[in-house]
């Protein structure tokens, strides 16, 4: 790669973000896409051209576990590292690949958080790119074609195939819905009337908090401020969870009208749907869906022949954060930061993208709202339970033999949807992701509801043959990876929750590593600075509770464990000295 | 009208936009903190003003007064959760007090006796980091970095120089400077800069007047920082 | 005689620091000897410990040697008392923690300055080096600690006298310090 083509290629994606300093992630992503990487020498370029310095640059770069700067590899190889990716054989392919490879420099292989294709894994991505399905022989192909130096563009589009993989559909996904339809109603009944009947429907929002549609509408609406934006929260990270695959897959004329629904209601000129980064595979669809839209006169100018109604959606890509999910930390990212969650208040509807108020819905809400527009508050509210109106989309996986996304009227039990996904001979189910609740068979009778079960959507399956032990500790390794690193209590206690938990797992821990467990996860839960913080001991503090058989066999009769292996620790030194006498060892470990 | 909350069940006057640290601090109560200054925007990510508000936990330096609020600081809980959060902190980094230029006017330590830590007690990270010593007049130890971003305020919001930056994330999370080799020496930092003398612990510090105060004799060696308060009010530009 | 509390201690990877503090109670250690008798110590050079109620552990966790010393106190103590920074944090001896082993020998017997006949020491008498230098709780179950570099001997000597008449241990501001 000359000099030359480094510095036409930075400008061209800058020219193309405008040069503008809150475009700075989206330019980054675009470089690497281009180069391969992001060279160090373009580094000043961009500082120059966006006037943030270098080592704030530096630091966006250094935050996204996507962006790195070396371009020597034409393949990047990331393994989705989900449980159920590993349940389904991901790690034993990834080192298949990786001896495969060994010979060719030119490939690396490696881990990152859930894909989200936990339905159709084990999963990859190549370059960005999604793979699904793999096993054996497709991995010892593609490094065929890796060694021969093959485009991707070369490579069998079934590879990258993403499959709906729709099991059950209920209000949502089995009515039809007219294209502009949403729009046309909203501009009818007006904003007053919209925002009533979203507020009769009692939708709430679909990422798992729960909190009133309407009334962050409305909160927003009445905010003082110009330049109001919406939105769409597309960065489905919580692992387990694929649903929102499908919506902007198949679904995504609901999700623009229900943008743009809100943008009338909330008088918003500018739209964003955050896409995360493990996404890209949609985002060329999703912008000729966009385009679309705008040469029917459905979005951007005088939206459907009103004058002044002007709103238009770009697409931002995220670049492998899931604390980007969290709206303040997903703002600050649109804004081409670091992805640390904001100080709340104020709330994103006062001041939210470059302090403007901002609506931040998940996806599925905007869905549902573009379909309520239509059909009104009674039609939704013919589903669900008084507190939770309505259908959830829930992502099944794990063990079952049916796994994909199912549609269920909230108020559904557990029992009933393990016996649609042929779920047989259930140890627990993981409801709402790494960060939710693991729960056993004797609350098999209990319903994903807001007042029960609240969840986003990911509901992960795990047989009497699994051991759970490695599903809390790829959730704890998660929230290691995923922690923003902002405060302390989630930042150190992540990594002293996973030391703790491997010492367990390789039988050299007593009760009292559990006990310290309780104490970091206790303090994580109370003081950290956002949701993630709170949540990332949930696993540990859950199971511990609910599920200790499976730590007990692990457990030493001894009052006390070293922190570390006394004999390894001698290793060093062993091969140091070449001594090997008795003296050279330490036998056994606490007192 | 003067609104009130209570601290502990003191009554503490607050004026419109004040936090409860802000109200604190200038009713003369003293709120355990490391990353807040009150020149700079608070940031809330130490934890250690975690004070209890009505039954939530919430950080003082960054949760706005409201009326008639009860806020709890001084209980047996919250002061056992700062010592683990000190514990952390300590275990996070390499603080060897008996070889740090900076120890008995560390804030660090300061809180850590207030609060009545006598060992952090967890597994020891012992992680691998630089001194900088490339500056002229002050030298950076990152063993003692405990990310509260103050030097990063005070250079961006007071010097209008951005020589500090925060890089990596997670449990990699690490503090950068902004200059063509990431040291020191060649950036624009200078003496006289705010950002030199608001690190609250060693990792900042000038050179040539090393213990020119003994040991003994330091600032948080006679009386605790509740009563003296931020080191940052002592130092002299 | 028999109502003697027994006490005893011992330097890991430390300086002595700690004890010559200890030392420093000055006439104090005449109360002392009234209230406690001394097992294995540096102090009575007697070699190996027996039953003991407390156990006081100066410095840190070095070598193999340091390891089996600690767990032999662990094993023979009601209670367990870490004192000083080494023993706390690893202190001074752990600022090697940021090199590899290898360097460190390699500087110290082979590469240092005024090395005569370098060779990296392999006698089976001489303990073998841990990789990294730990505090004491990262080995053994720890009841009390003491910090300081060294702890003030009025630390130390409040530390005794509140444990030994059964009081909850509380000390003074100015009696607590990391250095």
């Amino acid at each position: 790669m000359t000099d030359d083509h480094i510095t036409e290629t930075t400008n061209r994606v800058m020219t193309q973000w405008n040069n503008d300093q809150s475009n700075l992630l989206q330019m980054l992503i675009d470089l690497q896409q281009a180069l391969n990487g992001i060279p160090e020498s373009a580094i000043n370029q961009i500082s120059a051209g966006t006037r943030r310095s270098p080592a704030d640059i530096e630091s966006v770069i250094g935050f996204y576990s996507f962006l790195h700067h070396d371009t020597h590899n034409p393949y990047r190889v990331l393994f989705s590292d989900n449980i159920t990716d590993r349940m389904l054989g991901s790690r034993a392919l990834a080192e298949h690949l990786n001896s495969r490879l060994q010979d060719i420099d030119t490939a690396t292989v490696d881990y990152t958080s859930c894909t989200g294709m936990g339905d159709q894994g084990p999963a990859a991505l190549v370059n960005g790119h999604t793979l699904t399905r793999l096993d054996k022989e497709r991995i010892d192909q593609m490094a065929a074609l890796m060694e021969t130096n093959t485009p991707l563009s070369d490579w069998p589009a079934e590879w990258f195939r993403v499959d709906e993989n729709i099991r059950r559909r209920d209000l949502l996904l089995e009515t039809d819905f007219e294209k502009g339809s949403a729009i046309k109603c909203a501009l009818e009944s007006g904003a007053e009337k919209i925002l009533e009947e979203l507020d009769a429907s009692g939708l709430r929002g679909r990422g798992g908090a729960g909190f009133k549609t309407a009334m962050k509408w409305r909160f927003c609406r009445e905010a003082t401020g110009d330049n109001r934006v919406v939105v769409c929260n597309a960065d489905e990270g919580e692992p387990g969870t694929f649903k929102d695959r499908l919506l902007l897959q198949s679904f995504a004329e609901r999700l623009i009208e229900g943008m743009t629904v809100c943008a009338k209601v909330i008088g918003a000129t500018t739209g964003f749907i955050y896409l995360r980064g493990e996404y890209l595979y949609l985002r060329d669809e999703l912008e000729s869906k966009l385009q679309r839209y705008r040469d029917a006169g459905l979005l951007s100018k005088d939206i459907h022949g009103e004058a002044g109604f002007d709103f238009d959606i770009k697409i931002h890509l995220g670049a492998g954060a899931y604390i980007c999910g969290e709206e303040s930390a997903l703002i600050e990212s649109l804004e081409g930061k670091r992805g640390i969650p904001r100080i709340r208040p104020p709330f994103p509807v006062t001041s939210g993208y470059l302090n403007r108020p901002t609506v931040v819905n998940n996806v599925e809400t905007l869905v549902a709202a573009a379909m309520i527009a239509v059909h009104g508050a009674a039609w939704f509210r013919t589903k669900g339970t008084e507190q939770s109106p309505g259908t959830k989309l829930l992502s099944i996986s794990g063990n079952c033999l049916k796994p994909g996304i199912y549609e269920y009227p909230f108020g559904t039990s557990l029992e009933v949807i393990l016996k649609d996904c042929e779920a047989t001979h259930v140890q627990a189910v993981q409801i709402a992701g790494a960060a939710g609740s693991c729960i056993p068979p004797s609350e098999f009778s209990r319903s994903i509801a807001f007042e029960d079960l609240a969840t986003g959507g990911s509901f992960m399956i795990f047989d009497r043959e699994r051991n759970l032990l490695e599903m809390v500790q790829n959730f704890t390794d998660f929230f290691v990876h995923e922690s923003c690193g902002f405060c302390t209590p989630c930042r150190v206690g992540t990594s002293l929750l996973k030391k703790r938990l491997a010492k367990v797992a390789s039988g050299r821990a007593t009760g009292v590593d559990l006990e310290k467990m309780r104490i970091i996860g206790s303090l994580t839960r109370q003081t950290s600075h956002c949701g993630l913080g709170m949540t990332a001991a949930n696993p540990i503090l859950e199971t511990l509770d609910k599920f200790p058989h499976i730590y007990e066999p692990h457990l030493l009769s001894t009052t006390f464990e070293p922190a570390f292996n006394l004999d390894a620790s001698l290793e060093e030194a062993r091969q140091i000295t070449g001594r090997d006498d008795p003296d050279a060892h330490l036998q056994g470990g606490g007192v | 009208m003067i609104r009130h909350f209570t601290i502990d069940g003191i009554k503490v006057p607050f004026q419109e936009r004040q936090t409860i640290m802000d109200a604190a601090m200038a009713a003369g109560i003293y709120i355990p903190h490391l990353c807040h200054n009150p020149e700079f925007r608070p940031q809330g990510s130490c934890r250690l003003c975690t004070v209890k508000v009505d039954g939530r936990n919430l950080a003082a330096c960054t949760t706005p007064a409201t009326d008639h609020a009860e806020v709890k600081s001084n209980t047996k809980k919250l002061m056992a959760m700062r010592r683990t959060l000190l514990q952390l902190l300590f275990v996070e980094g390499n603080h060897v007090c008996p070889a740090c230029e900076k120890s008995g006017a560390c804030q660090l330590q300061a809180v850590a006796y207030y609060c009545g830590m006598l060992a952090p007690e967890f597994t020891h990270f012992y992680p691998q980091r630089e001194v900088d010593a490339s500056h002229p007049e002050f030298a950076i130890d990152f063993n003692r970095c405990i990310l509260c971003e103050l030097c990063v305020r005070a250079s961006r919001d007071a010097d209008q120089k951005s020589v500090f930056a925060i890089s990596g994330r997670g449990i990699h999370v690490h503090l950068t400077v902004n200059s063509p080799s990431g040291k020191l020496g060649d950036s624009d930092f200078d003496k006289h800069d705010r950002a030199a003398h608001v690190c609250p612990v060693g990792a900042i510090l000038p050179k040539h007047t090393g213990y020119d105060v003994p040991i003994g004799k330091r600032l948080y060696d006679r009386k605790p920082v509740s009563m003296v308060g931020d080191v940052s009010d002592h130092e002299e530009d | 005689m028999a109502d003697k509390v027994k006490v005893a201690t011992a330097s890991l990877a430390g300086c002595f620091g700690c004890h010559m503090s200890l030392l420093d109670i000055d006439e104090r250690i005449i109360d002392l000897v009234e209230l406690v008798e001394f097992d294995r110590t540096p102090l009575t050079d007697i070699k190996e410990i027996g039953d003991c109620d407390v156990g006081i552990i100066e410095g840190g966790v070095c070598n193999a040697e340091n390891v089996e010393v600690l767990r032999e106190f662990r094993r023979h103590c009601k209670i367990l008392v870490s004192m000083g920074a080494c023993s706390i944090n690893g202190g001074i001896p752990a600022m090697r923690n940021q090199y590899q082993l290898k360097e460190c020998l390699e500087e110290s017997y082979l590469h240092g300055m005024g090395v005569e006949d370098a060779q990296i020491p392999n006698d089976p008498e001489v303990p073998l080096l841990l990789n990294k230098v730990h505090p004491i709780h990262e080995v053994v179950k720890v009841d009390y600690f003491l910090p300081g570099c060294p702890p003030p001997a009025d630390t130390i000597w409040t530390f005794l006298e509140e444990l030994l008449s059964g009081e909850p241990i509380e000390f003074a501001y100015r009696q607590i310090h990391y250095d």
